[in-house]
């Protein structure tokens, strides 16, 4: 099954006729992603890629019967894009863009809060890598290749440190239910905990890998559900033991501003909820493959 | 991205906070004659620098006339004030402010940053004012009043006079209070601000309300749409080699270790500098160049890491995704012929085309150690430190 993705889900690219939306719409094609147009204000009507272009959110779901989409607008009109999205009845949307305002990430999520949950969106990002469900379909800007298609999930905050845990875990023949990069934001559109849940519910899941960093509560909070809620195992990495206390670490919310932000308080307070913690960002494949043997 | 507490002064004034009477100065001549603009007999004179703590520093000094005042400017003005929150190194003073002395009768605490929990912002109040907020939540916890405010609505009336009278303030004084709260809270919602506190608020012997020190932060992804924000960044405040890279789009904070460090990724570049501390050494910086790894953004990180004089050994961490090995490693030659390094070089590329790249670096005429896991990378760089 995998999560928020697959074969057949329906995927359309706001920001389409840019350069950004232009050459990842093609690598999401060549992965085998199910792109069926695309939105660029003013220029509905026309073709691009081979795909029809429409001037609304509303007009591309009426006219393809869409479920996910993908931004690549620009910070300044990132936040509108995504209320559009989810306004027409995207199910899934992903935000690449790096440079949201974090009092336009509130704004957008009092907006969502208009819809009950079963018809809410979620929102992926921002400042993120997107989602990836190996061998299904690709909806973000990573390296498709790297990903080996398998039974373990996948959530964390930075894309090339993502990369890093995926080729490890392919270098020890260790496949990947689906990939979710939730983005290093302070505010973001998902948590680790809203991803966690959907793994839990996921059949084809069977160990999620949380690749966290310093700063904010979200890390600690998707332990203490983890271990209410979850019989699937978790293991995490925490980015940042060097990280001097309130600095920016280049993502946003990479910042240690209280108790249980730093990497060491947080590892502490993971293992009180019985998750496993990778010691270092070498080993996060064979900590998972240690794991899932053990199952 | 910070600014000064006369510039977050004026701009609670204008939301409605009262502040004490005060000029900015940036001579003594100019400082004793504010002096007598502002009146009274006694004046606080304060050293502009981004840092709390400035008390302790020797930084804020209490004039009795005129040309004390002057005295005081002249001993602070072009020196570094070094507090518990610069570092060693300290921050160059450059501008004075100039205030009336306030006639204290209660020092309180009030602050509001962004909850990351209950994505909302959060106002913190405390009657132990003049302390750090993290000193009260040792010492006095219990005095801690919060406040999570809807922010799709705004911060209402009877939220901040519940704070007000959590505060013990007088009955008459409330309505005087519930404004400066009020008005702290417009004003981070208004300008984007990522932090505000006012550290004292005091109430005067005059039964005042006074802003008696102020800090402000701000969203740096919302700068672009607040152009008089923006205008107030000091960068003679910021750390040197950290305003040539924030200037040239590389994230970059400088640290006391010898091991350089060139990484694409905020994560990668943590995770990098984490197994160097575990193979036992010390990163000199974080440095991200970003996902892409684009060659002009390699050749800024090469110029920026070799201007630190710490660095005895250079790594280079590079995940290629879309942006495979080969052309990396091709900005990686490019960048080392323009720029000289006399110290180390550990490359570790990974990702797409990584046999491609490596062997662009090896057919180059580079001088450099080739790794290729994270912990190789580290362990080699560490070892490089030997030599």
């Amino acid at each position: 099954m995998s999560i928020l993705i697959d074969k057949k889900t329906k995927i359309i690219i706001q920001g389409f006729t840019g350069k950004m939306g232009t050459f990842h719409a093609e690598e999401m094609i060549k992965y085998g992603s199910n792109v069926v147009g695309g939105v660029t204000p003013g220029k509905g009507g026309l073709k691009h890629l081979n795909l029809p272009v429409f001037n609304t959110v509303k007009d591309a779901v009426k006219n393809t019967g869409a479920t996910a989409s993908i931004l690549f607008v620009p910070p300044t009109f990132a936040a509108d894009s995504a209320m559009e999205a989810a306004d027409a009845g995207i199910k899934t949307c992903v935000a690449i863009v790096d440079g949201i305002p974090s009092h336009d990430m509130i704004r957008i999520k009092r907006y969502m809060r208009r819809y009950s949950r079963t018809e809410k969106m979620t929102l992926v990002g921002p400042n993120c890598a997107g989602v990836i469900s190996p061998g299904k379909a690709m909806l973000g800007i990573m390296p498709g290749h790297i990903y080996k298609e398998g039974r373990v999930g996948i959530i964390g905050r930075s894309g090339t440190l993502g990369y890093e845990a995926a080729q490890q875990m392919k270098n020890l023949n260790i496949g990947i239910s689906t990939s979710v990069g939730i983005g290093g934001d302070p505010i973001n559109g998902s948590s680790f905990k809203d991803i966690l849940e959907k793994f839990e519910e996921d059949a084809e899941t069977d160990a999620v890998l949380m690749i966290g960093e310093i700063g904010g509560p979200q890390e600690v909070a998707a332990g203490q559900f983890a271990k209410e809620n979850m019989k699937k195992p978790i293991i995490a990495y925490i980015a940042g033991l060097t990280a001097p206390k309130g600095r920016v670490m280049g993502h946003a919310g990479a910042i240690v501003s209280a108790y249980g932000e730093s990497a060491v308080e947080k590892v502490e307070l993971l293992k009180e909820c019985g998750v496993i913690i990778s010691k270092n960002p070498s080993v996060m494949g064979e900590t998972v493959k240690s794991v899932i043997e053990k199952k | 991205m910070d600014i000064h507490e006369y510039q977050a002064k004026k701009i609670l004034s204008g939301f409605g906070v009262t502040i004490p009477r005060g000029g900015i100065v940036y001579s003594p001549e100019n400082a004793e004659n504010k002096a007598r603009e502002i009146g009274g007999s006694k004046w606080v004179v304060k050293a502009q620098v981004h840092s709390g703590a400035r008390g302790k520093a020797g930084g804020i000094i209490v004039c009795n006339s005129p040309l004390e005042v002057a005295q005081a400017t002249d001993k602070l003005l072009g020196k570094k004030l070094v507090t518990n929150q610069t570092g060693p190194d300290g921050k160059i003073i450059n501008r004075i402010y100039i205030e009336e002395a306030t006639d204290i009768k209660k020092e309180l605490y009030l602050g509001l940053v962004f909850d990351r929990s209950s994505e909302s912002i959060m106002v913190v109040a405390s009657t132990e004012g003049g302390m750090s907020v993290e000193e009260i939540s040792k010492k006095k916890p219990e005095t801690i009043i919060r406040s999570k405010i809807e922010v799709a609505v705004g911060m209402q009336q009877f939220q901040a006079r519940e704070i007000a009278f959590g505060l013990g303030i007088e009955p008459k004084l409330i309505a005087r209070a519930t404004n400066t709260i009020i008005g702290c809270y417009r004003a981070f919602s208004e300008l984007d601000a990522t932090m505000v506190e006012v550290n004292p608020l005091v109430i005067s012997n005059q039964e005042q309300i006074l802003a008696l020190d102020c800090k402000m932060s701000f969203d740096n992804n919302a700068l672009f749409r607040r152009n008089q924000v923006s205008e107030l960044r000091d960068k003679t405040q910021e750390n040197q080699s950290e305003v040539y890279a924030s200037d040239r789009g590389l994230n970059y904070v400088s640290l006391n270790g010898n091991i350089g460090n060139i990484i694409n990724g905020a994560g990668l570049a943590m995770a990098s500098m984490d197994m160097i501390k575990l193979a036992g050494g010390e990163p000199a910086n974080f440095l991200d160049v970003g996902g892409g790894a684009t060659p002009e953004k390699i050749v800024k990180a090469f110029k920026l890491i070799s201007m630190d004089e710490k660095v005895k050994v250079i790594l280079v961490n590079i995940f290629a995704g879309i942006n495979r090995c080969d052309w990396v490693a091709e900005g990686i030659v490019q960048a080392l012929q323009k720029i000289e390094i006399k110290v180390p070089l550990v490359i570790r590329l990974a990702g797409t085309n990584v046999d491609k790249g490596n062997k662009i670096l090896k057919e180059s005429k580079i001088n450099y150690i080739e790794a290729s896991t994270l912990e190789d990378a580290a362990n080699k760089a560490v070892k490089a430190l030997g030599k």
